[in-house]
This record gives structure tokens, C-alpha cells and sequence, in this order.
């Protein structure tokens, strides 16, 4: 009982000690904190909008990256694949969120950047350069990298929820499908439109942890905060803003703001999987009892 | 009477055998990135890894050669470390989950060992930073292991609570009806039966941890130098992946990837027995 | 007596011979079964079953549980391998081998009423029923409303819900839950009509409707009804077959086999003495 309230409490110390530790910024910067789009550690003035614009970019991208593919590898595992076939491809995706952050920061570095400067996007720059989101020199490094990198971290996760979701919903539901002549594509339609919900939230839990990752962002986002349109261009997140400078924050105001870009990380992250988690709960609750 | 379309029931064939192409090409996209990381370290870190790199001290800046001694020790003891301050919350939190957590009050702790395992561990090393760092001011090994530890609860929490649930109900009521007190039974009888499944489930936690960097950086910082002090800072092999991939420096990166193959074998051996111990135990129960 | 042990195609010609009811119609056959074997994994599910069954006919199949009947049903319009099974042998539909052709286009002929109701909750009472026929590209034919009017009437459903279609499916009583699924299969029209103990999760007096509207169903439809239920399947069939341990052990005219079976075990099954 008492372990457990440990548990339970660790959120809002957690939340505790950082509302404290950010007052300095609170108080100083207001909500201007958020829309401010100066970061000047010499002048002592902070605003966020670069690192939280590239958090959102970032993880939107790998959103878009991640999401399609992950629907089709819980399609197959959950609808199409004989055990035989479901349970190493299982074992294969969950290994791939084993890997470490770190790992996949330094093959972002060594593989991923140069592959995406000599070949991806000169291509990109070169077919859809007109496009404000392909314009720039290739780097390798910036948002593009971060986001492929990112997706490939947060597919995993929301591959293996969506399959949970999916097998939660009875086989009846296949078999009735089935019995009126759909394909199995119909079929599969069917189901995915009986856990809409759960996949939303499986959705939602990778965009936590896409938003919260840290180190294989930071090693190939480039750390530059700036707000481009251009996904080619190199950027910044919050996280990584973190990562870099906290060590090396020399004023309380400046140690201060980057607590405050903490416990809005914290805030973000934890709505985003109190929402997800109840989404998934309730859904898989509600087939359990039928 | 209706006729059946075929020419429409043609196209339905071709899009279902479509949509079932495009989801294992999802599967097989998926699984590249796996295996290119996974070979890419294994070419790489073999080369890097000899004797010296586990024994020898990390050469001065521009010289090539030594190891990475220090940071493996590091390692072992911020984990040594984490372990101190997360296991006996996790092991108790789940224990209290699986044997009286059918109640709201379990649910709710429940949805928040979820929760917490959603935070980002930034977070958690800034949490760490204010709460050890500051006040001692200094960073530190105690710093490190507080972060570290506070990053294994979840997932120690949760496989504990799994695996004392799979001890059959049977076996709880045996001890009990020869007139074991509750708290007895739950020492003596679940938890030794148990105890391989929470061991590999601690075993995940730990390589989970094992594998953290973020909360380190600034609480453990890193140390070029041989140091057991828990009150200073210390090396970690993560904080020396990063910095010796960010390097200019041909002989680092190479031990970059030395330290990460090390890494992956470390994780990827922790996984497949936790995989093995589960599957036995899940077959066990259906039966 | 004549010990009729039905193996083989030998079993329709045996049949033939002793079943009256079956050779006045001879021609008429709609579904042959021949010498089917069933497989899960390496359990054999079923054992050479032959079985025909006459057009516009009810054919009850009774058993103790695991005997093969709901696979037997279920191989009839391939749900078998759905389930990961797999069969041999032959079943003809109008004469044709079911798996010449394909699945889909088999169960659209062959619909299915499963034990417990099964509407898809994130549709409409309306929808439901429309499902088929969308998927089916009927829908084009126009009329879609009054298809599905239609298939609610002949579920018995119609008046209940006339009001309500836009509720959702799973809105409505188990008994008319189960008539939902009766109407969703009826609507794309199919030649037979399977029903896995349709009524075994239901009180009596919705079981009585489903009763009723099986004798009713059989104007248009040919109808298999897997049951262990044995009162039900003397009120609604006209044969019965009655499985034991994946075999058929008799297959005659229902009165028959209720009040003179031609086998001890028949006897032993009708009669209460085991299952």
C-alpha cells in the first residue's frame, strides 16, 4: 500500500518539484515564455516557440512516417499472419523498441544523415524543390532526419497497440463479415472501424513518446533554433534544447527557463497518455465484457 | 432476384489482395531499420571491441587507443544505483497491485505506473537534477541512479505485478488452507515461484535503463577519469556514445560503436530471455 | 433393422434406399457433401461425412458437443479454413465443388447465422442490414431501403424496429440481436441459409420467434440448423442428422429418427440416455 502511493505520488512530486524549480521563468516571462521566438542566453532572455515549433514538426513528421506503417504491420500481425508467422515478426518489432535511443542516434549520424545528404535530398530538392518544405542546401542533418528517425523509434509502440486493439475486438466480428462475401480487406475495414478509438490512442501514446525523445533527436536535428518552413533545414526541439544546455546553464534564469521547457515537456506528455491510456483502456474493457 | 456484380466483385478481390501486399510491405519496411542498425553495429563494433577496451582508461583527447574501463564500471554502479532506489518500490508496489489491486484505488495506481512509463526521460532527469543535484551542489553518481531508478519503476512495477498474477490461484489457497497467515503466504509460497519472472522482468527493467542517456547528462555528467565516488560525477557507456559520436575523431566514433554493440548485445540477450521465461510461464497458465 | 453405418458415397445410394422422403425428390438436391474429412491441426474434426441435403429442405444437425456439427456447418461455406482448419473432400452446391470457386462469392450464396448475435456495433440497425449488399455492390440496384425492409420482415423484425434504424446494432434485445443477424444474411439474398444454434443463447419465447420464422424461411430458403436442442430440431426440420465424435451416424426423414432411429446410438442420443 504504501510502495504503491510511492508510485502514484512520484507524478506530482515530479510535477511539484518542477513548478517550483521553473518560477523564476514563470514568473519573468509569463505565457510570452511560450510565443517568444528570442533565445539569448547572453541577455538572459528566453522564449520557446523555436524548440516547441520543432518538436511539433518533428513529431508530426514521424506521425505521418509512422502511423500508415504501423496500422499495416498491426493489420498483418492481428488479421492476416498464421502464429507461426505473427509471433517472430512480433518479437521483431518489439526488439526494434529495445534498441537504445543513443543507438539509434549514433546510426542516424554515421548511416541515416549521410544517406539523406548524398542521395534523399538532392532528389527531394532537386523533383519537389518548389515546394516551401524542400528548399535549402542538403545538410542531412534537420528536421527530415529527425523525423525518419523518430518514426522508426515510435512504430513499434504504436504497432503493437494497435494489434492489442485490434485482437480485443471478438472474432464474431470477422466471422459476420465474412459470412455476408466481404473480402478480407472488407472484413479487415470492418474491424478497423470497431477500434477506431483504441488506434487513436495508440496514436496518441506514439506522439508522447515521439515528442519526448531526446537523444536520437538531438544527435541529428542539427540544434539550430530556428523556425523554417523547410523540412531540409536544420532545427531544434525541445528536448534536445534541453540536453545540450542544461549542463551548462550559468544563470538561475536560464537554468529556470529550461525547467519550464521540462514541465511543459512533462504537462504535454502527460495529457497526451492520460488521453491515450483512458482511450485504450476503455476500449479494450468494453470488448472484454461483451 | 439480384445478380451478384462481378465486375465490381472483380475489384474487390484486386484491392483486398492489394491492401494484404501493402501490409506486409509495412512489416518488411519495419523490419529493415532493425536489421540495418543491428548489422551496421555488429560490423562496426566488432572491429572496435578488443581487450583494451574493456580494461584500459580512456586516452587523453587526440591520442587513439585505450578503452572505455571506467565507463563500464560507471555503468554497472549507476545501475547498481538505480536498482537501490527503484526495485523495492517496484517489487512492493507489485505485489500490493497483484495481490490487492482489484479495487479502484489499484486502478488508479495502475494508470499511473502507465503513465509514468510515458514520461520522457528528460524529464525525469531534470526532476533528478532539482532533487539531487541541487542541493548537494555537485553533480553526482547519486544523481544518476536516483534518474535511473525512477525510470525502472514502471516497468519493474508492471512485469512484477504480471508475474506474481500468473502464480495459479490454486497454489494461494493450498497455503493458505494449511493455515498460513496472508502475508506468509505471499513471502513464501508466490513470491519464490514467481521469482524467475520478476528476476527477468527486473532484468528488462535494467537493460532498459542501461540504455538511458538523457537523464544522465546532467546528473551523473560523465568522467573522463577512474571514479567510484557516488558523490561525484561519473562515466556511463551512453554519455561516451554520445560524446565520442559527436567527435571529430575517427578512433572515438569507432569506440562509439564499440560501446553500442556492447550495448545491444547486452539488451537484445536481457530480451530474448525475458521472451523465453514469459512464453513457458503463459503456457503454463493456459493449461 | 438395417444398420445403416454411412461412409462414403455408398451413403446417399443407402439413403436413397431406406429414406422414402429423400427419394421422392431425388432431383431436387442442393448441397452434397461427400466424404468430407475436417482437420484442426492434426485433430480430425470430422470423418468421411456424406450428407445431402434436398432444396427448400430444414436439416437439423444433432450431437453432443464436439461431435463435428458446428465444423461440419462451417465447412459448408469455408469458414472452416477461416478458422485456421483445413478439409478434404468434396461439397457441391447446385452440383458445383465449393472450392472450385471463390470464399466470397461462396458465402454471399451460403449465409451464416452464428450462436451468439454478432451485429457490428459501429453501425446502424439499417446498416447492418445494408452491409452485405454495400460490400456485395448491390447497393447500385437502388432499392437499398427496401431490400432491407424486406429482410427485416422476413426476420420478424420489422414492426420492432421500424422505428429505430438509425439506432445503433447493438441497441436492441439479444433475441432481436440474433433476428438483426437472421435479416443482415437474408439480405444478399442467399440459396441456403446456415444457423449454428442460433437460438442457444436466447429465452424460450425468443427462441419460439426463431422457430417460427425458420418454418417460414424455408418457402424461399434451403436451411441447415445445428442444434443441440432436440425438441427444437423435431419442431423445425424435416431430416436430421445426428453426429457422434466427428462421424454421421444417421441421416433420415426427423420423425424417423425421433420416434423409429435405425441405430442404438441415435436411440440412446433422441431418447436422453447420454450427451
Amino acid at each position: 500500500m504504501f510502495f504503491a502511493i510511492i508510485v502514484f505520488g512520484l507524478v506530482f512530486l515530479m510535477a511539484y518539484e518542477m513548478i517550483r524549480g521553473s518560477e523564476l521563468s514563470l514568473q519573468k516571462f509569463g505565457w510570452k515564455f511560450l510565443s517568444g521566438t528570442v533565445w539569448d542566453p547572453v541577455a538572459d532572455v528566453y522564449g520557446a516557440l523555436p524548440y516547441i515549433y520543432g518538436t511539433l514538426t518533428s513529431s508530426f513528421l514521424a506521425m505521418v512516417l509512422a502511423f500508415p506503417l504501423s496500422i499495416g504491420i498491426a493489420i498483418f500481425l492481428s488479421e492476416l499472419a498464421p502464429p507461426w508467422i505473427e509471433r517472430p515478426v512480433s518479437f521483431m518489432v518489439e526488439l526494434l523498441a529495445a534498441i537504445p535511443s543513443i543507438v539509434y542516434g549514433l546510426w542516424g549520424i554515421f548511416v541515416l544523415v549521410p544517406w539523406l545528404r548524398t542521395s534523399v535530398e538532392p532528389f527531394l530538392i532537386k523533383h519537389l524543390g518548389s515546394l516551401p518544405f524542400f528548399k535549402g542546401a542538403p545538410y542531412g542533418f534537420g528536421m527530415l532526419a529527425a523525423g525518419i528517425i523518430l518514426a522508426i523509434m515510435i512504430l513499434p509502440i504504436i504497432s503493437s497497440i494497435s494489434r492489442d486493439v485490434l485482437r480485443a475486438i471478438p472474432n464474431s466480428q470477422r466471422e459476420a463479415a465474412l459470412a455476408i462475401g466481404a473480402t478480407r480487406w472488407e472484413s479487415t475495414k470492418i474491424i478497423l472501424a470497431g477500434g477506431k478509438s483504441g488506434l487513436l490512442g495508440a496514436a496518441l501514446l506514439g506522439l508522447g513518446r515521439a515528442v519526448g525523445e531526446t537523444m536520437a533527436v538531438t544527435m541529428v536535428i542539427g540544434n539550430r533554433a530556428e523556425i523554417s518552413a523547410s523540412l531540409l533545414d536544420p532545427g531544434h526541439s525541445m528536448a534536445s534544447v534541453i540536453a545540450n544546455e542544461f549542463a551548462e546553464a550559468t544563470t538561475a534564469l536560464y537554468s529556470s527557463s529550461l525547467i519550464e521547457i521540462a514541465l511543459i515537456l512533462f504537462a504535454v506528455t502527460i495529457i497526451l497518455n492520460v488521453i491515450a491510456r483512458l482511450i485504450v483502456w476503455s476500449i479494450t474493457k468494453k470488448f472484454k465484457t461483451t | 432476384m439480384k445478380k451478384i456484380n462481378y465486375e465490381k466483385y472483380h475489384w474487390r478481390k484486386i484491392k483486398s489482395t492489394t491492401m494484404t501486399a501493402l501490409s506486409i510491405m509495412s512489416v518488411v519496411i519495419a523490419v529493415i531499420p532493425l536489421f540495418l542498425i543491428f548489422f551496421y553495429t555488429l560490423a562496426q563494433g566488432i572491429s572496435a571491441l578488443n581487450l583494451d577496451f574493456f580494461i584500459h582508461m580512456p586516452k587523453p583527447v587526440g591520442e587513439t587507443g585505450g578503452g572505455m574501463a571506467n565507463a563500464l564500471m560507471g555503468t554497472a554502479i549507476l545501475i547498481g544505483l538505480g536498482c537501490l532506489f527503484g526495485l523495492p518500490v517496484s517489487i512492493f508496489a507489485g505485489i500490493y497491485l497483484a495481490e490487492h489491486g482489484n479495487n479502484t484505488f489499484g486502478q488508479i495506481v495502475r494508470f499511473f505506473t502507465d503513465v509514468l512509463s510515458g514520461i520522457p526521460s528528460i524529464v525525469v532527469g531534470v526532476v533528478a537534477y532539482i532533487l539531487v543535484v541541487v542541493p548537494m551542489k555537485q553533480y553526482s553518481a547519486l544523481a544518476g541512479g536516483v534518474a535511473l531508478g525512477i525510470l525502472m519503476i514502471p516497468t519493474a512495477t508492471r512485469t512484477t505485478e504480471e508475474m506474481i498474477r500468473l502464480v495459479p490461484h490454486s497454489l494461494r489457497e493450498a497455503a493458505l488452507a494449511i493455515g498460513l497467515p496472508q502475508w506468509k503466504t505471499t513471502l513464501r509460497i508466490i513470491l519464490p515461484t514467481a521469482l524467475k519472472g520478476i528476476t527477468t522482468g527486473v532484468l528488462l527493467a535494467i537493460a532498459r535503463a542501461a540504455g538511458e542517456t538523457a537523464p544522465l547528462l546532467f546528473t551523473a555528467l560523465g568522467n573522463r577519469f577512474w571514479s567510484t565516488d557516488l558523490g561525484h560525477p561519473m562515466a556511463s557507456l551512453t554519455v561516451f556514445i554520445y560524446d565520442y559520436a559527436k567527435a571529430p575523431f575517427e578512433d572515438w566514433n569507432r569506440q562509439a560503436w564499440g560501446a553500442a554493440f556492447v550495448l545491444i548485445v547486452l539488451i537484445f540477450i536481457v530480451n530474448m530471455t525475458f521472451r523465453f521465461v514469459t512464453r513457458g510461464r503463459y503456457g503454463d497458465h493456459q493449461n | 433393422m438395417v444398420i445403416i453405418r454411412i461412409k462414403g458415397t455408398v451413403m446417399i445410394e443407402t439413403l436413397q434406399k431406406f429414406s422414402p422422403a429423400i427419394v421422392s425428390h431425388k432431383m431436387d438436391l442442393k448441397l452434397e457433401a461427400k466424404t468430407v474429412n475436417a482437420f484442426f491441426g492434426k485433430t480430425q474434426a470430422l470423418q468421411n461425412v456424406s450428407l445431402s441435403i434436398e432444396k427448400n429442405h430444414v436439416v437439423a444437425i444433432i450431437g453432443p458437443s464436439g461431435c463435428g456439427k458446428s465444423t461440419f456447418l462451417r465447412c459448408l461455406n469455408r469458414m472452416h479454413e477461416v478458422a485456421g482448419g483445413t478439409m478434404n473432400g468434396t461439397i457441391l452446391l447446385d452440383g458445383k465443388d465449393i472450392h472450385e470457386n471463390d470464399p466470397v462469392n461462396l458465402r454471399r450464396r451460403v449465409g451464416m447465422v452464428f450462436q451468439k448475435a454478432n451485429p457490428f456495433p459501429t453501425m446502424s440497425i439499417f446498416d447492418n442490414v445494408a452491409a452485405g449488399l454495400r460490400l456485395n455492390g448491390m447497393a447500385h440496384n437502388g432499392h437499398i431501403a427496401e431490400i432491407v425492409e424486406r429482410s427485416l420482415q422476413q426476420a420478424a423484425l420489422w414492426n420492432e424496429v421500424k422505428d429505430s434504424l438509425s439506432k445503433n446494432g447493438m441497441s436492441i434485445s439479444g433475441g432481436q440481436q440474433q433476428r438483426l443477424c437472421i435479416a443482415r444474411a437474408l439480405a444478399v439474398n442467399p440459396e441456403v441459409l446456415l444457423m449454428d444454434e442460433p437460438a442457444s443463447a436466447l429465452d424460450p419465447i425468443p427462441t419460439a420467434k426463431i422457430e417460427e420464422l425458420i418454418y417460414e424461411l424455408k418457402k424461399d430458403y434451403t436451411i441447415i440448423i445445428v442444434t443441440h436442442n432436440m425438441q427444437q430440431a423435431a419442431r423445425v426440420s424435416d431430416e436430421t442428422a445426428f453426429f457422434y465424435l466427428g462421424e454421421i451416424i444417421e441421416f433420415d426423414n426427423t420423425k424417423k429418427i425421433f420416434t423409429a432411429p435405425s441405430i442404438k446410438q441415435t436411440e440412446d442420443y433422441v431418447t436422453g440416455r447420454f450427451g
